[in-house]
């Protein structure tokens, strides 16, 4: 419409003023829009940098191949076996059930394992790779590869399992690997404060018993990092860069799988325990409980059936009794009692000690295994013969911290360092001890049943075969059972020598040998006949019930879990010792009867390399033997004669 | 306009309309488009074809559009505005019973070339009808309460059909543009600050009528809303667009990642990103030179427009223009405001850059009108 000039002037002044106005608010507005760029790109940028890069990378864990176990002759013990297995990758398969179908058609896959992976399928997103079959032959493997292109989204992969191919024979000693529970992270997260990320990795397997869970650290090997840029949805774009992961240490362990399997094979029947020590270094050759168990069940989850009926076996296959059963030493016991009166000058070797079948001290009847009594005995005799009488008196004249310390320098009551599960303590009763336990003072009567290896006194196999080892040779030898990490040799066992007067020391071996080879000795029946590998020892029969619970009933008439237990150390050969052997059978009855042939086989074996000829044995034992070893043939595993060159 | 005023200038003609073109406007515009070519090229990960080409077409579909408006005498379009305003109207009703459904909202009319967004229509139609209402309006009448209801209803109507799509951004963004050239034609002070205090009033009836029944906003509109006041606290769902948004912004630093090299974008992180969000991109590659660099680039035009707005002396032409230049500035504000994090995310994209056929043709389309407004005013003989 037509305006007046003054109208034209008045509007458009109007407009001008305002649009000025309103043009200042928009540049006000263009200045915050400038400041917050300034803000965020300036001085927050490191900031948002950071976020972008924890958007844009991911970094995966390469797990490290874990570290084998042989045993002294390079046999292997556990190894790691290639498990080809198939994924699938949903994103790239297209129609899932077409490529299973396809994949179906080439090789079986076990209905459970389909349900399984379609399951995962579904959850998973659509660039998480999920398992579609495991553990596949060779054959199915390489025919699944070959039809890959018809294949969309199946990758062909090849993980490690880890095996056991001794099967029994070190399942006590190398132990097996399993999943990690939370049970484990727990208990890690308490020493460790930052856990190995490796540990979250599904189904990631770590050492659970035996050297697998105590060298761990050694075995695990460090991971490999993987950083790779991936996009809003997961998927990888491409690979940044890689740290490769470090392979965990092989062990080599001093254990001569070959002795191992003779000895399991030789108390294949009975619930027991023996340790072998080669009394130069210390090395354990053998440390076999039975009945053992095959370690490779529980690799991937062992059924509950089988593993029920291992759990409630009343031999208790699953304990490894060598290190983890803990008996009283019985008169095994004797020589640590005669040791600390001789040193203390408490006895001499000729003073006589009339034993009458029993002793009173303090209104209290102390009976000698012997009701009819030895008659007057010196220390040799008494230790032949194993007469609790002459210990009593000695115990009388101890004290008990002297009986205490002797049995610490001989390695009993002391746990052993060595990498194995639960490895027992035992105990060396003294009054601290007791107190502390029963809240009771220590009586005499405490130290007379110490003295003879009952009451509280208790060891493990392993302490007896240290503590026979250190007899032997007068030497502080402690056990090893690692004898080289990736090939670095580990120190001896042997650290010193043990101060015993030499006098005295020979006293007791020549009483040990008496044990074995002469017509008083309680295993004079188990001789070895040849010089060469003649053995010294000590036979022990440990109660497992007070005598007045017996109900005078013999040994065999009471029930398995009130019968004796039969135990025997010694080593061989007696003039040159190498091998210092003990032997428990729970509930198997006398010691000699029962744990010294088995000790003297087995001391054979590991000086011969082989199942003993029946020459070694005195005649009237030979007709027993011969059975014993016809046995025994079925048992042993077969191993290569070129494993037979010893030192490794 | 008096006689010796007439004398003394003159309206050009022919071959001189080109010549009196706004260039610097022109030129201005070209190089903003050319910055979205760049970025969507970025974008579509090197590849012009995705969206670069169909981009650059529609701009220079857009630019003879233009050129043609602007050849067309002002007068022809204040004529018009209001027969603009009834189609942009009908259009709005056709939308809401056949339009095509996208991102939760009816906004399209599929035109089989292209799909034509009625609300964009509106954008312009109701500066050209406003300004017209204002041209016509004797000026003593400009604050009177009935004539200031007219152009209130004018506006309020298509904002309540963008509203029901819905599509807050275009309603805030109509709402406001109005309101602006109503403030530029002198409306009283007073009625401004009675409607900002209104707008408070209804903020504050929008937060309580939040579950009732009588609900003012759709949920995902009250979930942005939530997210926009604390877009940590849902950083992978609802937040999640502004939390990447302001990850891409930030690590572009001083001078960004490089042309290309945005992680943000090309890990597909951004949401949106050839669209509203694409400003992000721009931030992320080539960092706070470049964000700079774009906004400079807006202040400019924008500046342009209002000192060309000032030298006009046709009601209609000055009106007009501010409009379109409040508009363009509405678009571009809005959008930056929104992903860096300082207004809710609205669907408002960034003018000439963003990928979108009928947003750019239109805003185009619009400065066409402004060009025209410009060359057809007199000026003084050379």
């Amino acid at each position: 419409m037509k305006r007046s000039p003054q109208e034209i002037q008045l509007s458009s002044r109007r407009i001008s003023r305002r649009a000025v106005l309103l043009g200042s608010v928009q540049m006000g507005i263009v200045g915050v829009l400038g400041y917050r760029m300034r803000q965020l790109q300036i001085e927050e940028s490191q900031t948002f940098r950071m976020l972008a890069d924890e958007n844009r990378i991911n970094e995966r864990l390469i797990p490290p191949t874990r570290g084998l176990i042989y045993d002294r002759k390079g046999r292997a013990a556990a190894i790691n076996i290639p498990n080809y297995r198939l994924t699938m990758t949903r994103d790239q398969a297209g129609d899932v059930e077409n490529v299973l179908d396809s994949l179906q058609k080439l090789i079986w896959i076990e209905p459970e394992q389909l349900i399984k992976t379609r399951d995962e399928l579904r959850r998973r997103s659509p660039f998480v790779p999920v398992v579609v079959a495991e553990n596949l032959t060779w054959e199915d493997f390489s025919k699944v590869a070959a039809n890959a292109p018809v294949l969309p989204g199946i990758t062909t992969e090849v993980g490690f399992n880890r095996r056991y191919p001794m099967g029994k024979n070190l399942a006590h000693v190398v132990g097996y690997v399993g999943p990690v529970s939370d049970f484990d992270l727990k208990r890690i997260a308490e020493t460790d404060p930052d856990p190995d990320p490796l540990l979250h990795i599904p189904r990631y397997q770590i050492g659970k018993t035996g050297t697998e869970e105590k060298l761990e650290d050694m075995l695990r090997g460090t991971a490999g990092i993987q950083r790779s840029e991936v996009n809003a949805i997961g998927r990888v774009m491409r690979e940044l860069d890689r740290t490769e992961s470090v392979s965990g240490a092989d062990i080599q362990l001093t254990i001569d799988t070959k002795l191992q399997n003779y000895v399991l094979a030789r108390m294949n029947d009975v619930s027991a325990s023996a340790v072998v020590m080669d009394t130069t270094s210390g090395d354990l050759l053998a440390v076999a409980s039975t009945p053992a168990f095959d370690a490779n069940l529980f690799v991937d989850g062992i059924s509950s059936k089988d593993y029920n009926a291992l759990r409630d076996n009343k031999f208790g296959p699953l304990r490894a009794k060598a290190v983890q059963g803990t008996y009283p030493p019985a008169s095994t016991y004797k020589m640590i009692t005669a040791l600390a009166a001789l040193e203390a000058g408490l006895i001499t070797p000729g003073e006589r000690v009339k034993c009458e079948g029993h002793i009173e001290v303090h209104f209290n009847k102390f009976h000698c295994w012997n009701r009819g009594g030895h008659g007057r005995v010196a220390l040799q005799q008494a230790l032949m013969q194993s007469c609790d009488v002459y210990f009593y008196e000695l115990a009388q004249r101890l004290d008990n911290d002297q009986l205490v310390s002797m049995a610490k320098r001989f390695g009993l009551g002391v746990r052993h360092n060595v990498p194995l599960s639960a490895v027992q303590r035992g105990i060396a009763p003294d009054n601290d001890w007791k107190q502390k336990t029963k809240g009771e003072r220590w009586l005499l009567g405490d130290t007379i049943n110490a003295s003879i290896g009952q009451g509280f006194v208790l060891t493990s196999p392993l302490q007896l075969a240290v503590m026979s080892a250190r007899l032997a040779t007068g030497k502080v030898i402690n056990p090893r059972l690692v004898h080289s990490v990736d090939t670095v040799v580990q120190p001896s066992g042997v650290t010193g020598d043990l101060d015993i007067n030499p006098e005295h020391l020979s006293l007791i071996q020549n009483a040990m040998y008496g044990v074995t080879n002469r017509r008083s000795g309680t295993a004079y029946s188990k001789r070895v006949i040849w010089d060469k590998y003649k053995m010294a020892g000590k036979t022990g029969t440990a109660q497992v019930v007070r005598i007045r619970d017996q109900q005078n009933r013999r040994n065999e008439n009471r029930p398995w879990e009130q019968r004796d237990h039969a135990l025997f150390v010694g080593y061989a050969p007696f003039d040159d010792p190498k091998y210092a052997v003990s032997v428990v059978v729970e509930h198997g009855g006398g010691g000699g009867s029962v744990a010294a042939p088995i000790a003297r086989d087995i001391a054979l074996f590991a000086q011969m390399n082989q199942v003993p000829p029946l020459g070694v044995y005195p005649k009237k034992e030979r007709k027993t033997v011969g059975i014993e070893q016809s046995k025994i043939w079925g048992l042993l595993d077969q191993f290569d004669a070129t494993e037979t060159v010893d030192e490794v | 306009m008096s006689y010796l005023e007439h004398r003394l200038s003159v309206i050009p003609t022919g071959f001189g309309k080109i010549l009196a073109l706004n260039w610097a406007i022109l030129l201005l515009l070209c190089a903003i488009a050319g910055v979205g070519f760049v970025m969507l090229y970025s974008v579509a990960g090197g590849n012009a074809s995705t969206w670069t080409n169909p981009q650059i077409q529609r701009f220079i579909m857009g630019m003879f559009g233009l050129f043609v408006v602007a050849m067309i005498p002002i007068y022809f379009w204040r004529n018009v505005s209001f027969i603009a305003y009834v189609v942009a109207i009908i259009l709005l009703i056709i939308v809401e019973f056949f339009g095509v459904q996208g991102m939760g909202a009816q906004r399209w009319i599929d035109l089989g070339f292209m799909r034509l967004q009625p609300s964009e229509v509106m954008k312009i139609a109701l500066v050209m009808l406003l300004a017209a209402y204002y041209d016509w309006l004797p000026l003593h009448r400009t604050s009177r309460p009935l004539w200031v209801l007219v152009p209130v209803i004018l506006i309020l109507l298509p904002v309540m059909l963008v509203l029901r799509q819905p599509d807050l951004g275009t309603s805030v963004l109509l709402m406001a543009g109005g309101g602006a050239i109503m403030f530029f034609a002198g409306v009283h002070w007073a009625y401004f600050v009675s409607v900002i205090a209104a707008g408070a009033g209804l903020i504050f009836g929008i937060f309580n009528s939040r579950g009732t029944t009588w609900q003012l906003l759709k949920d995902y509109q009250y979930a942005r809303i939530d997210t926009f006041l604390d877009p940590s606290s849902d950083p992978l769902g609802a937040g999640y667009h502004i939390s990447q948004a302001k990850i891409a912004l930030g690590s572009g630093g001083w001078t960004g990642r490089g042309f290309m090299e945005g992680t943000q974008s090309r890990l597909n992180f951004l949401p949106e990103k050839h669209t509203d969000f694409i400003f992000t991109i721009l931030a992320e590659e080539f960092g706070f030179v470049g964000t700079m660099s774009l906004l400079v680039l807006y202040f400019l035009l924008m500046t342009f427009c209002i000192v060309a707005a000032l030298g006009m002396r046709d009601r209609f032409s000055s009106l007009v223009t501010l409009g379109i230049a409040m508009t363009f500035f509405l678009f571009f504000a809005i959008n930056m405001a929104m992903v860096m994090g300082l207004a809710p995310v609205v669907g408002v994209p960034l003018p000439l850059v963003s990928y979108g056929g009928s947003s750019m043709l239109i805003l185009l389309l619009g400065f066409g009108v402004l060009q025209s407004a410009y060359v057809h005013q007199p000026r003084s003989k050379v």
